[in-house]
């Protein structure tokens, strides 16, 4: 039988001192302060934890629950809102949302199983936090030109679809040229790039269409010169914008990735 | 206290309850690093891994499309194992016929149209055959065995 509380996990972390302090600070998922659980033998990573209802957090809630994205939208905001806290006072590889153990003990064990690597993980994102750099262009409005008045339906349909094409085809090739000026603006200062899927649907409305949506990893101290150069790099483009979003803990960067590493 | 655990426990879930409301992060941004992204540890709870899945993808729907960028030419997506899994390979020699097909049976739709003058022949076994003749995209043989 579970007991009434579970161990919500949000976050491995290096330890630092005060870290606790800063922990028991924060509320979690369920409105409950969160706290730090150490290895056995204490070392050199910690996880961040907070106490959630088992009526909850078990599998069939947990289960009904996510699939209410009022529910989601809640605790995705409060997991976040502890990483977010955590990582402004050391590095912190996060976990992915909703991983529960049923008491800390349980944490521990995980600890103390993964210890070396995360570690490992953690003194490579030291020092780094996550860029997000989004680029939109404008939804192409209806052609302006009207079809010589002297063509037939057919052919006046077939102009004005051509104008249509034309018209996105632009729009497309400012894109391109401005995903690739961002991309290399934002390399000359980031340590790694990790793409997303563009965002587009109800919960990511415009103004204009999301084309590219990459995370890049930036060493802290050269956060100004990374945000200076993406914004620059597409400032004589007209009907392209480019939002920038962090800096955010290293969501994108916490499992080390293979595509990338290895680019040019 | 006056305040104790199970107090604030009492009330949850409810719209009142996320903490601070401190980060103006957009929730799309967030629910796709927090969803998405982020280590992947099987707790005790399992929510197993492929509801999450599931449910990675019913957001999808709901924030992220990769159309737009595929068709745009922008093709990292065919490289990234984690997002090609549908990613038949479209050729664009394909797409364009796909989109010139569709103008014709629009245009052919439009009866204001008039017949063209060799119309000796009915319109619809016309398209089927050029659906047939429709390239597939397989590779030619290779060499003999």
């Amino acid at each position: 039988m579970t007991g009434l509380y579970l161990a919500y996990t949000y976050a491995v972390a290096r330890p630092t001192d005060g870290l606790h302090r800063v922990a028991t600070t924060l509320s979690g998922v369920a409105g409950a302060r969160a706290h730090l659980v150490e290895p056995t033998d204490a070392g050199e990573v910690v996880a961040v934890v907070s106490p959630v209802p088992a009526a909850d957090f078990d599998e069939a809630a947990l289960r009904h629950h996510l699939e209410e994205l009022t529910w989601l939208e809640e605790i995705a905001r409060a997991h976040h809102h502890v990483i977010e806290e955590i990582a402004a006072h050391t590095t912190v590889l996060p976990l992915r949302l909703a991983t529960v153990y049923l008491d800390d003990d349980r944490v521990r064990a995980v600890l103390d199983a993964r210890h070396d690597a995360f570690r490992e993980r953690l003194s490579q994102l030291a020092g780094r936090l996550e860029w997000g750099v989004k680029l939109y262009i404008d939804t192409p409005a209806a052609p302006l030109t009207a079809p010589p008045q002297d063509l037939g339906p057919g052919r006046a349909y077939l102009h004005h679809r051509r104008a249509e094409q034309d018209l996105r085809q632009a729009g497309y090739q400012a894109a391109q040229t401005a995903a690739e000026r961002i991309d290399a603006a934002a390399r000359l200062h980031a340590i790694d790039r990790v793409r997303h899927r563009v965002q587009q649907g109800e919960l990511a409305p415009g103004p204009g269409t999301n084309v590219t949506n990459d995370a890049y990893l930036v060493e802290t101290e050269h956060a100004d010169a990374f945000h200076a150069a993406v914004v620059r790099s597409t400032d004589d483009l007209p009907g392209v914008r480019v939002d920038i979003t962090g800096p955010w803990a290293p969501y994108s960067f916490a499992t080390p990735h293979q595509d990338e590493e290895s680019a040019p | 206290m006056t305040d104790p655990l199970a107090n604030r426990f009492d009330s949850f879930p409810s719209r009142s309850a996320p903490p601070g409301g401190q980060s103006s992060a957009s929730l799309a941004d967030i629910l796709e690093r927090v969803l998405d992204k982020g280590i992947v540890i099987a707790g005790d709870i399992q929510i197993n891994l492929l509801d999450i899945e599931l449910l990675t993808i019913k957001l999808r729907l709901l924030i992220a499309s990769v159309d737009k960028a595929k068709e745009m030419g922008i093709d990292w997506w065919e490289h990234d194992r984690s997002l090609s899994s549908h990613a038949e390979h479209r050729q664009p020699l394909e797409k364009e016929n796909q989109r010139l097909r569709e103008q014709i049976e629009k245009l052919q739709a439009q009866t204001a149209l008039p017949p063209a003058a060799d119309a000796d022949a009915d319109p619809t076994p016309r398209r089927a055959t050029a659906k047939r003749a429709q390239p597939r995209s397989r590779p030619t043989t290779r060499g003999a065995p």
